[in-house]
């Protein structure tokens, strides 16, 4: 049997849009893989020529997910090419509006992004709602919790209204899927429980994108920071309000531990032995760039929730300090112009959209072995890298940080897991439930030391600062960690005017095609080995891609680092200029 | 969240804001006659899906009264006079009945994620049990080949029934090549030409879809356009607002299923009963303005106080929406909530119009001196008036003129 070549075009349940094209061999398992964006904007473009402090608002519509996160990276690398150094009020009111958005990303991907590749719906129509609650029972007493719903009540109202729903003939968004397929290995009640959590976490998510409003005044696309602070003055001065946020994290961090955490573990042990055999481990090389500061210090001086390094090779004895005049990209593989492998800041780079390979049967292909995507390929130390909640924790406990530490020590030994399941498609997926658990936990540290700071009368909230001095010429970069991965934005600054700006986002390390060298990106090396059950049903393929968090339309930007030639730019083509 | 329906309520109820939409009794009666008709047909229909929505309504623990309630504020929300109550009640027990196709084209999903936070009804309501959604790229199963087929089985099955609702840009540069969907290739434009044509309306959600937003700002690197650049001869709902909120989207819906015709809708096809009146004219630190108490810089003693943002690049006089009303995630906050000001997002063009944290120049906006609570209201209505008088001159100079029309905040 000859080698097939598979088009999977929309991946859906992602943010963005991505095409991944897969050679599955006769024995089902893929051998090549091509991941490749197909949407672009150009919004740093767009930044050009801007005052510097409009940056965050706009730089924040790169995406809608990790919707808050871009708009503080932006706002941080303003801050920090002006010197400027937040008040204490000001950098809680932004820890808490992140870890909110982790604990939300994670919540929303893992539910109802994610889960529909391990539960299978259908399936959870035959279960016993009263093994149900016995099965939820048993995976929440893994890390010593009640389960997050006891009542066989509860479980057989979720299957009533699911078998009507199903009943009817169209199932909506749950139509058409790889419903019946042999890559599907929960149990009849398992499902039921996926399925039961898929609901409750419709719900959950509702409740903390409250979290987000309270400080940010709403979610998606918050509006509360500017350069120098914040600007809730009257939120963090309330005490109800900062209660009404500790009230819902309160009822996040029960699902995260009572739902969340049990179904991992239940998903993992089920999967186990792709985990240990390692399916969807990839590259194998981890970068942080750390985040969530911990004290009031200067920029980049200040203890870090998340400590920044690289791991190389799946070797946590080693930890490599990180250093941010390594990083590059690449073009090589990208619809951009030449192949420049240059830092951020002196990126040069101009749309170069050459199409598609060969059509056949109305289906184009990917040209693999020239341009292929969007997305273009970071290196760091030329070296590809995979980024994310895994690689945070792995960061973290390659650093010997001691939270971190105690958090992947403790899933592992409360699931019975030896370290080398965590570089696997299960091991990224439990790296960002162990993260929500530890971010629920410490946020409601910092609600307190908030609510303690404010009851000290402190009510500063904004660093002033003199625009016209600060802003003559200068840069900066705002470098740290969003839900899906390290993302850093790089500004350059001339006489109160952006001349230069830069992402390099999550997806972007995770989602680029191949490199200059012929080197694969996270996505495809993962799929690599991968096998599928059904060569018309590539669920397997699927999960893997899936438990990277796809944000593609983070991904995908243009750069151009010419500061000089401000005035006298052109997009290379045109079209529909204005200015 | 009924508490903040009485809320809801009694401010669109009020004469400010009520002012903009009143057409008088023979508009309502004939309006009224029409929906009923619309109903009864609808009625007739077989349901999408064989859910009795009056019992879903029950059985997820809203008694009949909370629901009413809920219908009297949202009756009030499309600025439609009580009578029209109990055939909003009917029309939210139909929604089901009606198709809804929602693509992404150039998006952050910023309007998906808003739709994830619907409060009334909630998002499983919509999900499972209210809309009959049959594609949705972040939230669908299915992908590649067999989403497709999913998606072509609906537009097929329900030719000239469904919604599309479409968030996101679409790019015209260079025939289209920034942004391509699907196995075939096919262009965001090419997608959009083929998914609107069998539609019975195209609701475009968010300030992408509605003007272009941020991708079609300066210089448009791959010149964006919103849909109703492209989409001609069916009926156009924008719904702008970055991101569009979810309250005015379920909103439309129900219009649609109430009077099987688009809502009221200004030049800019945004529907009145959101887009009526400003920001402005129901604004918690309105009487701030009106007394002249500015915050002038973040943190100081005016934003310790809850003044006026105007100074601080507040952009609520020139910016149609009703978030000072309904606000966001469940009336939890907004914008000017949390001190920052409106940006103006439901306005066209605004990244390029508008600086964020400076006034607009020349805007001459004056405080009336020695505001009361009186005279907030007439206040607002004065302005209100002068501009809706503004929109209607502008667009038909626009018109003549053969382009996008725009309202000028200056009038």
């Amino acid at each position: 049997m000859a080698k097939k070549h598979l088009v999977i075009d929309p991946i859906t349940r992602i943010e963005g849009h991505l095409r991944i094209e897969a050679i599955i061999d006769e024995n089902n398992v893929v051998t090549d893989a091509y991941a490749s964006s197909t949407m672009f904007r150009g919004i740093e473009e767009i930044l050009r020529g801007r005052d510097p402090r409009d940056c965050g608002l706009l730089a924040m519509r790169i995406c809608g997910v990790c919707t808050g996160t871009h708009y503080q990276r932006s706002i941080e690398a303003v801050e920090h090419a002006f010197g400027v150094t937040i008040p204490k009020n000001a950098r809680l009111v932004r820890n808490l509006m992140q870890g909110a958005l982790y604990v939300h990303d994670h919540v929303v991907h893992f539910y109802h992004l994610h889960a529909l590749d391990w539960v299978d719906i259908t399936e959870a129509l035959k279960a016993d709602p009263k093994k149900a609650v016995a099965e939820a029972t048993k995976w929440a007493s893994v890390s010593g919790q009640l389960p997050f719903n006891a009542s066989e009540s509860v479980y057989k109202q979720v299957q009533d209204r699911v078998t009507k729903y199903v009943k009817q003939g169209r199932l909506g968004i749950f139509g058409n899927a790889y419903w019946g397929s042999k890559g599907f290995k929960l149990t009849p009640e398992q499902n039921l429980i996926g399925l039961s959590h898929y609901l409750d976490a419709l719900e959950i998510q509702r409740e903390i994108g409250k979290m987000m409003a309270i400080f940010g005044g709403k979610n998606p696309h918050p509006q509360s920071l500017v350069v120098g602070g914040v600007t809730c003055v009257q939120d963090i001065k309330n005490p109800a309000r900062i209660a009404k946020f500790k009230q819902i994290l309160k009822l996040a961090r029960k699902f995260c531990k009572e739902a969340y955490l049990p179904d991992v573990y239940m998903a993992g042990t089920m999967y186990a032995d792709e985990a240990l055999e390692g399916i969807g481990g990839g590259l194998g090389n981890y970068m942080c760039y750390g985040d969530f500061n911990l004290d009031d210090l200067p920029f980049y001086d200040s203890k870090k929730l998340f400590p920044s390094g690289i791991v190389k090779n799946r070797d946590l004895t080693k930890v490599y300090e990180l250093d941010q005049t390594k990083i590059t990209e690449d073009v090589t593989h990208a619809w951009y112009e030449g192949s420049t492998n240059l830092h951020p800041f002196d990126g040069e780079t101009k749309p170069n959209y050459t199409g598609f390979g060969k059509k056949e049967n109305n289906i184009a292909y990917l040209d693999t072995k020239n341009k292929y995507s969007w997305i273009k390929s970071p290196l760091y130390n030329d070296e590809r890298m995979e980024v994310g909640p895994l690689a945070r924790m792995i960061v973290g406990v390659a650093k010997g940080d001691e939270r971190i530490t105690k958090y992947v020590t403790t899933f592992l030994k409360n699931g019975n897991l030896p370290t080398k399941v965590l570089f696997s498609t299960v091991g990224r997926t439990a790296g960002r439930a162990i993260e929500s658990e530890m971010m629920a936990d410490i946020m409601m540290e910092w609600c307190d030391e908030l609510a303690a700071n404010v009851a000290n009368g402190d009510l500063s909230t904004w660093t002033e600062f003199d625009f016209d001095k600060v802003s003559v010429d200068t840069q900066g970069y705002g470098m740290a960690e969003a839900p899906r991965g390290s993302l850093g934005h790089w500004v350059k600054i001339k006489d109160g005017k952006v001349v230069n700006y830069q992402a390099v986002v999550p997806s972007t390390w995770n989602a680029a095609p191949r490199d200059y060298k012929g080197r694969l990106g996270a996505y495809e090396s993962s799929l690599i080995g991968t096998k599928v059950a059904n060569a018309d049903q590539p669920l397997e393929i699927l999960r893997t891609v899936h438990s990277f968090d796809p944000c593609i339309a983070c991904a995908v930007h243009i750069i151009d680092a010419k500061g000089k030639e401000l005035g006298v730019y052109k997009i290379d083509p045109t079209g529909g200029c204005r200015a | 969240m009924v508490d903040s329906q009485d809320m809801v309520k009694k401010v669109f109820t009020q004469k400010s804001a009520r002012i903009d939409t009143n057409k008088g009794e023979n508009y309502y009666n004939n309006l009224f006659e029409k929906a009923k008709q619309r109903l009864s047909t609808l009625k007739k229909q077989a349901p999408l899906k064989d859910i009795d929505m009056v019992d879903v309504i029950e059985t997820e623990g809203i008694n009949r009264r909370d629901f009413m309630k809920w219908v009297s504020g949202t009756t009030a929300t499309l600025m439609l006079p009580p009578m029209f109550e109990p055939l909003v009640a009917e029309a939210t027990e139909l929604m089901n009945r009606v198709p809804v196709v929602w693509i992404e084209l150039q998006d952050c999903a910023g309007n998906s994620e808003a739709l994830l936070r619907s409060a009334s009804p909630t998002v499983d309501d919509l999900l499972f049990d209210v809309l009959s959604l049959e594609f949705h790229e972040t939230l669908q199963a299915a992908a590649g080949h067999d989403a497709d087929r999913q998606l072509e089985d609906a537009v097929e099955h329900f030719k000239g029934q469904y919604l599309l609702f479409v968030e996101g840009a679409i790019p015209m540069a260079n025939n289209g090549m920034y942004g391509t969907i699907g196995a075939s290739g096919e262009t965001f434009h090419e997608h959009l030409m083929r998914m609107s044509k069998d539609a019975a309306a195209v609701i475009a959600v968010g300030t992408c879809a509605t003007f272009g937003g941020i991708p079609a700002a300066a210089p448009n690197p791959t010149g964006a356009v919103g849909v109703m650049d492209l989409v001609k001869g069916k009926p156009l709902i924008n719904i702008p607002a970055c991101p569009a909120n979810p309250a005015n989207m379920v909103g439309v819906i129900l219009h649609y299923i109430l009077t099987g015709q688009v809502p009221e809708l200004d030049s800019l096809l945004r529907p009145k009963f959101a887009f009526g009146y400003r920001i402005h004219d129901n604004c918690e630190r309105r009487a701030h303005f009106d007394a002249g108490e500015f915050v002038e810089e973040f943190g100081d003693d005016g934003a310790k106080n809850n003044w006026c943002l105007y100074k601080v690049g507040c952009k609520g006089p020139m910016t149609f929406n009703n978030c000072s009303i309904i606000r966001y995630n469940e009336g939890t906050n907004w914008p000017v909530g949390v001190g920052r000001g409106c940006i103006g997002c439901s306005e066209p063009d605004f990244w390029d119009k508008y600086a964020y944290q400076r006034p607009m120049a020349g805007a001459n906006i004056k405080a009336p001196t020695g505001g009361v609570e009186k005279t907030v209201d007439e206040f607002g209505l004065g302005l209100l008036t002068a501009t809706a008088v503004g929109i209607g001159v502008h667009a038909v100079a626009s018109a003549v003129a053969g382009k996008k029309s725009e309202h000028n905040e200056e009038e």
